[in-house]
């Protein structure tokens, strides 16, 4: 069987599709697993985790370094249980403080790591103390409201 | 008033009967396809026609679709201050849903009417038999190379279109209105996930050339051997390869794309 024209444009076709699938793959989307390598697991608990969802992003100083893989409710201690993956290049101290955080005034939640000043980082499994609860926006606007009202009535005694 | 009930249940009756024959006949195909893969130029030949000839339709008309996202796109979002976000409106669209389903039904009456029509052909004027007296089997000489080579473009084609889609909106964005060329791509590619939006978007492209390509083989093979009933037959294939695209992008797209 010989080679012609038509198997070129066959090749041709061929090439421009794969072409067009790697375009779509690296140029256009970003390939995720890759971008967290070696990931380790960390836990944290908190009394409120608002409307943090799975793989949302967990950021240090507003750089992604991990996804937040698992939310469930720990029965014992009345709390939820935020489990996530962290990039195994980035080590942090055994006293950084979690917090959830929402990007913008109406973007998505992200788990937030301030790191502390501790020598020991974090193994794998462990779990952060320190941790501090979404900020629910009823609870800041009837405390503020309560505030409000302190306050007015503190120099009318 | 029977008389309806009569129609009706013919109708039921002659819907499942087509469903068993169609799920039959595909698993002839996959059986005769290693056989037909031994002449691998057959099925190249069949690539040539279904997906080199659609090249033109595909890109021109992805090229457009990606044009007027843009241009709506832009309407919508400078009304909110964000128009950067255009990148990742014009590619998730694409990816997710347009590509796919677009060049599907590009696809579906461009090709798939075409390879009903060869093989309908082909039956009026009794080749299929023909084959069949010299033990030659018309499955895997001419329905699975026809077949295997809707399957293997459509994937393709969808891949070409939603590139040539998202290059029309960068030329809109970027070009002629002046988005950040930064931030076009810098948003799209924080946005689109490779699994969940590129990867999603194959699969579904990889279905609907199945659908496409089975319909048309299967309606071309069971046609009335008429003028009239190879006309019919072509009618039902692109329109029942709308509705088989339409039907399963709903039904694959519940099972993505749930917000988890």
């Amino acid at each position: 069987m010989s080679r012609t024209t038509l198997d070129l444009w066959v090749g041709v076709f061929v090439a421009m599709g794969i072409a067009a699938l790697l375009f779509l793959a690296l140029k256009v989307g970003s390939i995720s697993g890759s971008e967290i390598q070696s990931p380790y697991t960390l836990r944290a608990n908190f009394d409120n985790i608002g409307g943090l969802k799975l793989r949302a992003p967990v950021k240090s100083s507003g750089v992604v370094v991990g996804r937040v893989e698992q939310i469930r409710y720990d029965n014992e201690r009345f709390q939820a249980e935020v489990v996530f993956t962290v990039d195994g290049r980035y080590k942090f101290p055994t006293d950084t403080f979690a917090n959830i955080l929402t990007s913008g005034l109406l973007g998505e939640q992200y788990l937030g790591l301030d790191p502390g000043g501790e020598e020991k980082t974090l193994a794998p499994g462990e779990v952060i103390k320190k941790t501090q609860s979404a900020v629910v926006l009823e609870k800041l606007i009837s405390q503020f409201m309560f505030g409000k009202a302190e306050g007015d009535s503190a120099p009318a005694k | 008033m029977g008389g309806v009930f009569r129609k009706l249940g013919r109708m039921a009756i002659n819907g499942v009967w087509q469903l068993g024959f169609i799920t039959r006949f595909l698993w002839l195909i996959l059986v005769y396809s290693g056989q037909s893969f031994t002449r691998l130029h057959l099925t190249i030949r069949e690539l040539y026609f279904s997906g080199v000839l659609s090249l033109l339709i595909i890109l021109v008309s992805g090229l457009f679709v990606g044009l007027v996202l843009g241009l709506q796109g832009y309407e919508i979002l400078q009304r909110y201050g964000s128009t950067e976000a255009m990148g990742t409106l014009v590619a998730l669209s694409l990816l997710r849903e347009l590509g796919p389903v677009v060049a599907g039904l590009l696809f579906a009456s461009r090709a798939g009417s075409a390879v009903t029509a060869e093989i309908g052909l082909m039956k009026v004027t009794e080749q299929l038999k023909a084959m069949d007296m010299m033990a030659v089997s018309p499955i895997a000489r001419v329905v699975a190379p026809r077949f295997w080579g809707g399957v293997i473009s459509m994937p393709l084609l969808a891949a070409l279109f939603s590139t040539m889609g998202i290059f029309g909106g960068w030329l809109i964005g970027v070009v002629f209105i002046g988005v950040d060329h930064g931030a076009f791509w810098g948003q799209m590619q924080s946005a689109v996930d490779f699994q969940y939006d590129v990867l999603n978007g194959v699969y579904k492209s990889f279905a609907f050339g199945v659908a496409v390509a089975l319909i048309a083989v299967f309606e071309g093979y069971d046609c009335v051997p008429t003028a009239e009933g190879v006309s019919r037959a072509i009618t039902r294939t692109v329109v029942s390869s709308a509705l088989a695209i339409l039907a399963l992008d709903f039904v694959m797209t519940s099972f993505m794309f749930r917000g988890l």
